[in-house]
């Protein structure tokens, strides 16, 4: 599936059209506290068991801002390249639902925290930057339950008065790759970050996509769509594609787009309507003045800067330069902070080329296979550094090493107690194997005939029988050495 | 002995530590009296069996160090007592019960005071006669058709009425100095951010600010001391230390400079009000006062301003009174929409309703800028005028209020005529400054009027000092004639 040629394009009756594509995602800040409030945030608590008096808005309370909330955004923000704004304002939005206790929603609106950044995408045909417009900070809302009774709702406030980071991209997004590379990006740039979890089963992280069509090579952007509330890749990516199309339907008839607000079904697949613009609310938006402007000195921004840890970028870059990996290599083990320490653990010990093999390979699909995280795996990253050091060496052949990787799976022992213990180890010595194959020749006299006169293809013949004869334990570089040298004689 | 709750708040308290009157008894005196005048309508809830409870716990082990010993207080009902009715005066929350105290009331608990009850408010403090009240107009002591003013007026009635020996009440515009204007009463607006918001029911949330209705100066210093504060749940709450303003009180003001702005002199305006206004200023000259003339051009403009903002706030503010959480919820209605309208149209005043329209028309989207944002810088300008006055005054004098107290219903089909009411105080609460209400005289109707006094930033100790020698100079009377006994 290797592409190094950009070619997402919508072919319609008549033209030929590109996807443009803006992402607000929602990323719920890693904080033990809500924005304004000093309720937890744990995730799957009992109904309303996380809920104080601000976060249910009872007559004469008043929100508080929790400072960690404002440095993950800034840490967020430097993690972004982005510009951290020293003033910034909070804002409300006022609209009615019954999830929304106060009437209205604390959120960013003019001036918020976190100015324009941009994140670099790895994309088959290059890498790719994406500008983002802007970084808030709002409150989220409750969550109503519809469907525990026929005829009243309920409402769980565990959620409301969380903080969320949304963060707007610029229109920079052509294909549902590059969102799926964009999302993953941010997910990876966060969870090294800290600032947010990144869990989108638990909705930690979810994106309002905002998808218009033009016709390539025109200039202007078409008018767009904003398809509300997806909590999934794949459902982003699904609806992207339903909604480029459906719009390059109607303008190829002739008709025009309406700005609207959709909705995606994911059981049926598509996109519908939801309001259009006209019915937009009109949120009247004001400064909130319950909260004075939040005032950040460079100073901070400063001191969360030193502590920040080497973002995915610039380890991808150390990787390929300290670990002599390719970009791909570096790409998928700098992917999760876990990973890329594993690996840093395993390199610093062992031949860093072939680590990062074995681990991209073997572990990885071990992982896979058993659904688990790096920080679960049951070979330890010191154990599988040894068993690198082993293949490395000569010690074990690939071959072994497979099978001492299952023994070290089932057991979590070290590679050399089990090579011991089994006695695993490749015969390497020379004096030994000639001695082997000398004995092999003997008996296969007939085979060495026809080699010599011209049937080559017994030379793996030779091989196999030197390996049944060792317990596969032949090197078998030294093995090939010797067998050639000799059926030349 | 019921001569002894005609007294001052300090005169009481000084009784309380002398041990010639116990709490309970002090207690019992004001519960007493209180049975006695429901004519005025300046409760709305009383806690009696409390009262007696706490004061007779207070007189078994007294803590006469504390500034406010054993003396029973009723508080305006926008501040939320944990476990005591709070109404706003609005049906709303006709049944509301806080699990939950505010932090002002808690201040004056922690000094020894105990609650009387709850005063009666314009509905959501939204008024400025005590007329908008779901539970029915206050009545003024001072004569039996007169309004108190308000919003705090149930305060300012029955503190006038010897139901409480002091009050606090709330100042968004105009809500604790009018009223104390109206009833020859003292009356504080702190700057914004002394006394702590939390707990208090929100009308305009950058105005709003909590002060003590008293008799006396010296009880308004007092009661200033015990409320005010610090507190880290109100996010513009000033970080400041705590002040001894009742130790600090004098009357030398020799050499002060007091500012008379020539914009306060308002078209219409009763001739006697002008007379008081210069009396005031001769008492301060007296006592040694420079009075010095000044301008604060934009004064014309703090009322349109006042009313785009506060009814922009309140809009918001009261958005979650909606049926769903607590409070009031129509029993009609087929879904959420329909829940909520009619939550808020059966629940909800004329006058509450009126302000809603207003806040939301004037933050929609289209109107934005000329209104509310607007509004918002000419509230600078505004700002700016007293900053700089301030470099060349230390106090600024006004009167109160444009009249004396008023008939009731005479201006509940005016609104505008309503709102004029507020046209010297609502200035003071746009700028975040302190102000006090000092009654200054009577008029030819015997009614009584008030003046004001405007102070720097924080410099409340100033123009409590400034009231204080004013006080003492000036011979006011409250002819208060317990007509309704």
């Amino acid at each position: 599936m290797n592409k190094d040629k950009f070619d997402y394009f919508i072919k319609g009756e008549k033209n030929k059209y590109e996807v443009i594509i803006g992402l607000e995602v929602h990323a719920q800040v890693s904080s033990n506290s809500k924005l304004f409030s000093g309720s937890a945030t744990k995730f799957g608590a009992e109904p309303n068991s996380q809920v104080s008096l601000i976060d249910s808005a009872f007559p004469g309370m008043l929100p508080v801002i929790n400072k960690e909330c404002i440095n993950q955004a800034i840490r967020t923000g430097l993690g972004l390249n982005a510009k951290i704004n020293n003033n910034s304002v909070f804002d409300r939005k006022n609209y009615f639902y019954a999830d929304l206790p106060q009437g209205y929603q604390i959120s960013q609106y003019k001036n918020p925290i976190v100015g324009e950044g941009k994140v670099l995408l790895d994309m088959p045909y290059g890498s790719k930057e994406i500008g983002i417009e802007r970084l808030h900070l709002e409150q989220d809302a409750g969550k109503s339950i519809h469907d525990m009774d026929p005829s009243s709702t309920y409402v769980d406030l565990n959620r409301s008065g969380i903080a969320l980071m949304e963060i707007v991209s610029k229109p920079d997004l052509r294909s549902p790759e590059e969102v799926n590379a964009y999302i993953k990006k941010l997910r990876t740039i966060m969870r090294y970050l800290g600032t947010c979890d990144g869990n989108m089963q638990e909705g930690s992280l979810r994106a309002d996509v905002n998808v218009s069509v033009r016709r390539v090579g025109d200039k202007n952007f078409g008018t767009r769509c904003e398809i509300k509330n997806v909590n999934s890749i794949k459902f982003m990516q699904m609806a992207i594609e339903y909604e480029a199309n459906r719009q390059v339907e109607l303008l190829d008839e002739g008709k025009k787009i309406e700005q609207e607000t959709r909705l995606f079904d994911t059981k049926k697949n598509e996109t519908r309507s939801m309001r259009s613009k006209e019915d937009a609310h009109d949120y009247r938006y004001f400064p909130d003045p319950d909260l004075l402007p939040l005032k950040i000195e460079q100073k901070l921004i400063d001191d969360l800067k030193k502590t920040l840890p080497e973002l995915p970028d610039n380890k991808k870059e150390r990787f390929m330069s300290d670990y002599g990996l390719n970009s791909y290599e570096a790409n998928v083990l700098v992917s999760e902070k876990e990973i890329s320490n594993y690996y840093e653990e395993v390199a610093k010990l062992s031949d860093k080329k072939l680590a990062a093999t074995w681990m991209m390979g073997d572990l990885f699909a071990m992982l896979n296979d058993k659904g688990l995280n790096i920080s679960k795996s049951p070979i330890s990253p010191k154990n599988f550094a040894e068993l690198i050091q082993s293949i490395n060496s000569g010690e074990i052949s690939g071959r072994i090493a497979k099978e001492v990787f299952e023994l070290m799976v089932e057991s979590g022992d070290n590679p050399k107690k089990i090579i011991e213990s089994k006695g695993m180890k490749q015969q390497s010595d020379p004096k030994e194997l000639e001695k082997i194959i000398n004995e092999i020749l003997t008996k296969n006299k007939d085979k060495v005939d026809q080699y010599k006169s011209g049937k080559e293809k017994l030379f793996g013949f030779f091989v196999g029988q030197v390996m049944k004869q060792s317990g596969g334990k032949a090197n078998p570089q030294i093995t090939n050495d010797i067998l050639k040298k000799l059926l030349k004689g | 002995m019921s001569e002894i709750i005609k007294k001052n708040l300090s005169e009481i308290i000084d009784l309380i530590k002398k041990k010639e009157i116990k709490s309970e008894e002090l207690a019992n005196l004001y519960i007493d009296k209180v049975n006695k005048s429901k004519k005025l309508n300046s409760y709305i809830t009383t806690c009696f069996e409390h009262t007696i409870q706490k004061s007779k716990e207070f007189d078994k082990k007294p803590n006469l160090n504390s500034l406010l010993p054993g003396v029973p207080l009723a508080v305006k009902d926008l501040f939320c007592t944990n476990g005591f009715k709070t109404t706003a005066g609005s049906k709303m929350l006709e049944n509301f019960i806080p699990q939950y105290e505010s932090t002002v009331t808690e201040n004056l608990w922690k000094e020894g005071a105990i609650l009387l009850g709850k005063l009666n408010c314009d509905e959501y403090a939204m008024g400025s006669s005590n007329e908008t009240s779901y539970f029915g107009n206050v009545i003024n002591p001072i004569a039996k058709d007169t309004v108190p003013g308000g919003s705090s007026g149930g305060s300012a009635s029955a503190l006038a009425a010897d139901l409480t020996p002091a009050t606090i009440g709330t100042d968004t515009g105009g809500s604790i100095r009018q009223p104390a204007s109206f009833t020859g009463t003292v009356g504080l607006k702190p700057t914004y951010g002394l006394c702590s918001r939390w707990g208090i029911v929100a009308f305009a949330s950058s105005l709003d600010q909590a002060g003590p209705m008293t008799k006396s100066v010296k009880d308004c210093s007092i009661m200033l001391e015990a409320m005010a504060g610090f507190d880290n749940k109100d996010s513009t709450s000033i970080e400041k230390k705590k002040e001894n303003y009742s130790k600090n009180l004098k009357t030398d003001i020799k050499g002060l400079k007091i500012g008379i702005p020539k914009e306060y002199r308002v078209e219409n305006m009763p001739k006697e009000i002008d007379e008081l206004w210069n009396k005031g200023k001769s008492i301060l000259k007296d006592l040694g006062a420079d009075i010095i003339d000044i301008s604060l051009p934009h004064t014309k403009y703090a009322l349109p301003t006042y009313y785009i903002v506060a009814p922009a706030e309140a809009s918001s503010n009261l958005a979650r009174y909606d049926g769903v959480k607590y409070g009031y919820r129509s029993s009609k209605g087929n879904d959420l929409i329909e829940m909520y309208e009619n939550t808020r149209s059966e629940a909800f005043g004329d006058e509450v309703k009126r302000r809603i329209l207003i806040g939301t028309y004037v933050l929609s989207s289209g109107y934005y800028d000329a209104y509310y944002l607007k509004a918002q810088k000419v509230r600078q300008l505004i700002k700016k005028d007293f900053d700089e006055n301030f470099g060349k005054v230390d106090a600024i004098l006004t009167p109160s209020t444009p009249s004396s107290a008023f008939k009731i219903g005479e201006k509940t089909h005016d609104p505008i005529s309503m709102y004029l009411n507020d046209i010297f105080t609502v200035p003071v609460n746009l700028a975040g400054l302190p102000a006090i209400s000092v009654p200054a005289g009577l008029d030819k109707k015997g009614y009584p009027l008030g003046l004001q006094l405007i102070g720097k930033t924080l410099d409340e100790q100033n123009i409590l000092n400034v009231a204080y020698a004013f006080e003492k100079n000036c011979n006011f009377k409250n002819e208060i004639k317990n007509w309704w006994l």
